[in-house]
């Protein structure tokens, strides 16, 4: 049969070429700054911290002496001068539906006095994650994540000027708490998630960049006081605002 | 007692793997076992260098350990964990499946029936099966290296809750210590049979004449060590086998309520720890004197051919202190245990027989050196290993007073005192007898003699080496310095680096000179001058026989017994089986 | 050529342990405790007696190997054969053996035998994979229960204590470093977070297990103030060779001292 050059026929061809245009125009997820947003906040703890308890190190004189004029202190409650709460984790539990690939640039945790900096390390699934023995004396890194939940748990020996170890985490976890099985005092932990996320220095600040626009659950999780959450929209290439306020038991 | 030896109980083997592999033949299955032990030998050694390097050069990269694991040694640098697993296995190697086989197992299996004049030993298949029971036991000890988690550390001797909770323990205590538990126990029915058939052949296939006084001293070594072991490992057997279950089977036989890995209370209640402790050195005391008792035997039974006169006593002295010290031997574990939290009680209940046991020891060395006395010496290495055995076992036994009293223990214990002692006593003196043994036996069991220079060498270096390398242990023992590190970090051990790599040092050139002994062993296995039926002109059955002895031991010919085993008449030795009347000084 | 060698190397063997061991090349560290000389007597007994027997032993052998190494007359035995060896063995060995357990027995008895002062400080302490805790009961004198489910090292509450529901353990003070006042008794009990640990301080001469399951107690007194170690001794892991903790021997002003500000800080 003879294809006919009709107008309508033309119209037709046009909007069914369009139409697949769109289909096959795959969204593209990686929002160019422009286009992608940010949600930007402050966490704090509603009362004045609890004592920071001193970690007395005399176990380890190596590590005592980096210590001798100010004493390390348990990191379980950071709390700054204008009560700002410190390593709070926040990322988006609902709602992020991105495939970026991991960033190349490996996190880094060291080991240093004897104690792990920083004490809340966050990675993308498929992210390296790069641990450092700094201090002169043996440390035995110890990451213990939910039995199930696709971490391994494993327990190494990194002595003092050793080669850097390298880890990967594939499964979301929210956190891996990590100890050293010498050193009694030492704690860190690992989040591991898809997308965008940060964590709070002493001022409690924080900025979540490059968050396509959308609804999302803002979940901001901290080592004693537990889980928030909060639901956000972020505009294209606007700043979203939300805080926190832990509640101290 | 046996009038005629029994009849053959198999015919001659056919095919190489009848011959020389699946044989019944007890001189076949002795080479078995002197050859696993070899090998287990150069193995624990090797895990002795990479330790000793480890202690002396803590930064040493050793590429050859991150091939074996690389998660023991990264980049060829030895983790803690990884060295108290090399350390842990050598123990285990050492311990089992050299000192306990070599001197008992492999000698024992070639020489007693022979020296009781029998055809061969009574049970043949069961000495089969012990063999091969063993070499399992010993792959499944090497293939701790191979398994993920690697080998456990937590030392030959196990001590519960640390090897009875499983990998919550931390690195080094996954499935490296079932593996051990299951190699042991393997070791353990192994040993059972070979007791049995021990016991057996010497009081039931004794030939024509061989009466119970009549004896050579190296078979009444085997079989009152065969008493021993019975007892011994028919504790050590259940004892790994509570301990696998304990970590695989949900029971507590060793584990108390409340112990807390992780921030996790272990789901265990109603054990203790201390009732291993109590098995196992049950097992454990015993165990250094199954080791020693065989290295008693050979070097009272190689003594009289190179001094050229009996022993003095006879030979009823020192087999009296043999058995004296293996009876006394089930009754002296607590003193591994002062200061484990036994009652303190206990502790003196147990030190004045450990502090008694040294009367028969004594007796014996008595013997041994007093038996010098107006000897024709003849320096060959058999004898020359003897002698090195006498001086080391009078060192050994000297720490023993130290720490049999709770008192001194109580500072000492843990110290390399203990380290200093216990291869002095179990790891040298035993050797240098079992080395002495090897250097007599070997024209009888290969019919070629070994090199006598490379022999002499061998002596020289090893006599100076172990002194070097174990003497200053005890003294840096009385310093207070720990043992089982892997590292010295304490203020206090940090003074002692130095020693140390002297004792590193020494420990490697010691090893060195081991390939002396292995060279000789295996190219005089081939191609060494051929031997003798006599070549030392000694007096017991094994040297009336062909070098390697036939198949059936003597040819068909009826062995009949008139004289012991040290008789002598002047120089000449007076062979047990020559009709002529019996000589005085026997 | 080869007897006269032996000889020779086992005598200058013998020679060089002597003066090693006479001249305390490598000894014990000063003695600090009350019941301590009583060790360090019993440990110089034994040298004399068993070092007597080691160069007569090793003497004795060496003699007899220079000597007939290269004889060729007809072989005898020693007059009076394996007799007066025997009896030898049992008489002299006998007495060093019995006057060893007897005289012994009072220095291992001056440690475990004696009930502890009634007025002793009692301080708990814990070993775990790889650090020793130590607990003083503070002003009410008890200390608080254990409860191994509430140990949580991420915030210090190494022992398990339970201060909300458990008034005792309030005032328990939790220190990584055991400081004693010099001169008075010490009541030590020591218990184990997890597997076996040793307490080990050689200036003391005290070394005692930790058992898991047992609470086992061990007394002692100072006589000198210092700062020593206690090192663990038994076979606990990879962390063995690093799991130490300090003794602080103080004045009793210093110690008392020393508490409050411990006590400030739990």
């Amino acid at each position: 049969m003879k294809v006919r050059f009709t107008p309508v026929g033309l119209l037709t061809g046009s909007i069914v070429l369009l139409c697949f245009s769109f289909v096959l125009a795959k969204p593209n997820h990686k929002v160019a700054a422009s286009v992608g947003g940010q949600i930007t906040g402050t966490v704090k703890l509603d009362r004045i911290a609890p004592k920071a308890k001193p970690i007395d190190m005399s176990k380890e004189p190596s590590c005592a002496q980096i210590h001798a004029s100010k004493p390390a202190t348990m990191e379980s409650v950071v709390v700054g001068t204008r009560g700002g709460l410190a390593n709070v984790f926040l990322y988006l539990s609902e709602g992020y539906t991105g495939n970026d690939a991991a960033p190349s640039q490996p996190a880094t945790i060291e080991q240093r006095g004897c104690v792990y900096l920083p004490h809340v390390v966050a990675v993308n699934v498929g992210q390296k994650l790069v641990i450092t023995n700094n201090d002169q004396t043996s440390h035995n890194i110890h990451p213990m994540p939910k039995p199930g939940g696709g971490n391994p748990e494993w327990n190494k020996s990194q002595l003092s000027g050793a080669a850097p170890i390298e880890v990967n985490y594939t499964g979301e976890e929210v956190a891996v708490p990590v100890k050293c099985n010498v050193h009694p005092w030492m704690r860190a932990f690992i989040a591991v998630v898809k997308g965008p996320h940060a964590v709070t220095d002493d001022t409690g600040a924080f900025k979540l960049d490059n968050v396509p626009p959308g609804t999302y659950t803002l979940t901001a999780w901290q080592e004693t006081y537990g889980v928030q959450t909060s639901k956000v929209i972020v505009a294209p290439g606007k700043s979203a605002n939300v805080d926190f306020t832990f509640k101290a038991k | 007692m046996g009038t005629t030896p029994a009849a053959v109980h198999h015919a001659p083997p056919q095919g190489f793997l009848r011959k020389y592999v699946f044989s019944v033949d007890h001189k076949v299955i002795g080479i078995q076992y002197t050859t696993l032990s070899l090998v287990a030998a150069f193995v624990g050694m090797v895990l002795s260098w990479a330790m000793r390097v480890h202690l002396a050069w803590p930064n040493a990269k050793i590429p050859l350990l991150s091939l074996l694991s690389p998660n023991g040694a990264p980049g060829g640098l030895m983790t803690p964990e990884y060295y108290l697993s090399l350390m842990t296995m050598h123990g285990t190697i050492m311990a089992f499946f050299v000192l306990t086989a070599a001197p008992m197992a492999g000698y024992g299996n070639f020489m007693l029936p022979i020296q009781v004049g029998a055809a061969d030993m009574a049970f043949p298949r069961l000495n089969m099966a012990s063999f091969w029971v063993t070499l399992v036991g010993f792959v499944l000890a090497c293939a701790t290296f191979v398994i993920p988690d690697g080998p456990p550390l937590s030392g030959w001797t196990a001590y519960p809750p640390l090897s009875a909770v499983g990998s919550v323990a931390g690195p080094g205590q996954g499935w490296g210590q079932n593996l051990w538990g299951l190699s042991i126990a393997f070791f353990c029915v192994a040993s059972l049979l070979g007791a049995l058939n021990f016991i057996v052949t010497t009081l039931e296939l004794r030939t024509k004449g061989m009466t119970l006084s009549r004896l050579p001293i190296s078979t009444w070594a085997w079989f009152i060590n065969a008493w021993v072991s019975l007892l011994a490992f028919a504790v050590l057997l259940p004892t790994c086998l509570l301990l696998v279950l304990d970590r695989l089977g949900g029971t507590s036989f060793f584990i108390p309520a409340g112990l807390v890995f992780n921030e996790q209370v272990q789901p265990h209640a109603g054990g203790s720890p201390l009732l291993f402790q109590h098995l196992f050195w049950f097992f454990g005391h015993p165990e250094v004197y199954i080791i020693i008792l065989p290295a008693f035997g050979i070097v009272s039974h190689i003594l009289p051919t190179f001094i050229r006169k009996p022993l003095v006593g006879g030979w009823k002295v020192v087999t009296f202190a043999m058995a004296a010290v293996g009876t006394l031997s089930f009754v002296v574990w607590g003193h591994h245990m002062f200061v484990s939290g036994m009652s303190p009680y206990m502790a003196m209940v147990f030190s004045v027989p450990t502090l008694f046991i040294t009367i028969p020891s004594v007796i014996a060395v008595l013997i041994w050196v007093f038996s010098l006395y107006r000897s024709n010496l003849r320096f060959q290495t058999p004898l020359l290993f003897s002698l090195g055995f006498l001086s080391l076992f009078i060192t050994g036994g000297i720490g023993g007073f130290f720490l049999a009293q709770p008192s001194t223990d109580s500072y000492l214990h843990a110290t390399t005192f203990v380290v200093g002692h216990f291869h002095f006593t179990m790891g040298l003196s035993a050797i240098f007898a079992t080395f002495a043994g090897f250097y007599y036996w070997f024209p009888k069991m290969f019919g070629r003699m070994l090199n006598e220079r490379l022999g002499k060498l061998h002596f020289w270096l090893s006599f100076v080496g172990v002194y070097c390398v174990f003497m200053t242990m005890h003294l840096t023992g009385f310093a207070g310095a720990v043992r089982r590190y892997s590292a010295f970090v304490d203020d206090f051990m940090v003074p002692l680096i130095p020693t140390n790599r002297f004792i590193s040092v020494a420990a490697l050139l010691l090893g060195a000179a081991q390939f002396i002994f292995l060279f000789n062993a295996v190219w005089s296995r081939f191609k060494g001058p051929k031997a003798d039926d006599n070549p030392w002109s000694a007096t017991t059955l094994e040297w009336d026989t062909t070098s390697p002895p036939p198949f059936d031991n003597f040819g068909g010919r009826q062995m009949t017994v008139y004289h012991g085993p040290m008789e002598y008449d002047g120089e000449a030795g007076v062979m047990q089986t020559s009709p002529e009347a019996s000589v005085a000084g026997t | 050529m080869s007897g006269k060698a032996f000889a020779v190397l086992v005598a200058l063997i013998t020679l060089v342990t002597a003066y090693c061991v006479i001249a305390h090349v490598w000894w014990m560290p000063v003695d600090i405790s009350v019941h301590g000389p009583k060790i360090d007597s019993q440990l110089e007994e034994t040298v004399f007696v068993a070092g007597t027997l080691f160069v007569a032993g090793q003497l004795v052998l060496a003699a007899f190997v220079f000597l007939y190494g290269s004889s060729r007359d007809k072989p005898k035995q020693i007059p009076g054969g394996a007799k007066p060896l025997v009896l030898f063995a049992f008489l002299l060995v006998g007495a060093e053996v019995l006057a060893l357990s007897f005289i012994g027995s009072k220095a291992w008895g001056a440690v475990y035998f004696t009930a502890p002062d009634p007025g002793a400080l009692p301080i708990d302490v814990q070993a775990g994979q790889f650090a020793y805790y130590f607990r003083y009961a503070g002003p009410d004198g008890k200390f608080g229960a254990l409860h191994p489910a509430l140990i949580n090292e991420g915030s210090q509450n190494y022992f398990g204590l339970d201060p909300e529901h458990d008034p005792d353990s309030r005032d328990d003070i939790v220190t990584a470093e055991l400081a004693i006042p010099v001169n008075k008794p010490i009541l030590l009990t020591l218990h184990s977070k997890d597997v076996g640990h040793s307490f080990y301080v050689r200036e003391l001469r005290v070394q005692q297990d930790f058992v898991p399951g047992l609470n086992l107690p061990i007394h002692f007194t100072a006589t000198q103030t210092g700062r020593f170690e206690i090192v663990c001794t038994q076979l606990c892991g990879l962390g063995h060779y690093n799991m130490k903790a300090y003794l602080s021997v103080l004045s009793q002003a210093d110690f008392d001292e020393w508490l409050k500000k411990q006590a400030a800080m739990q």
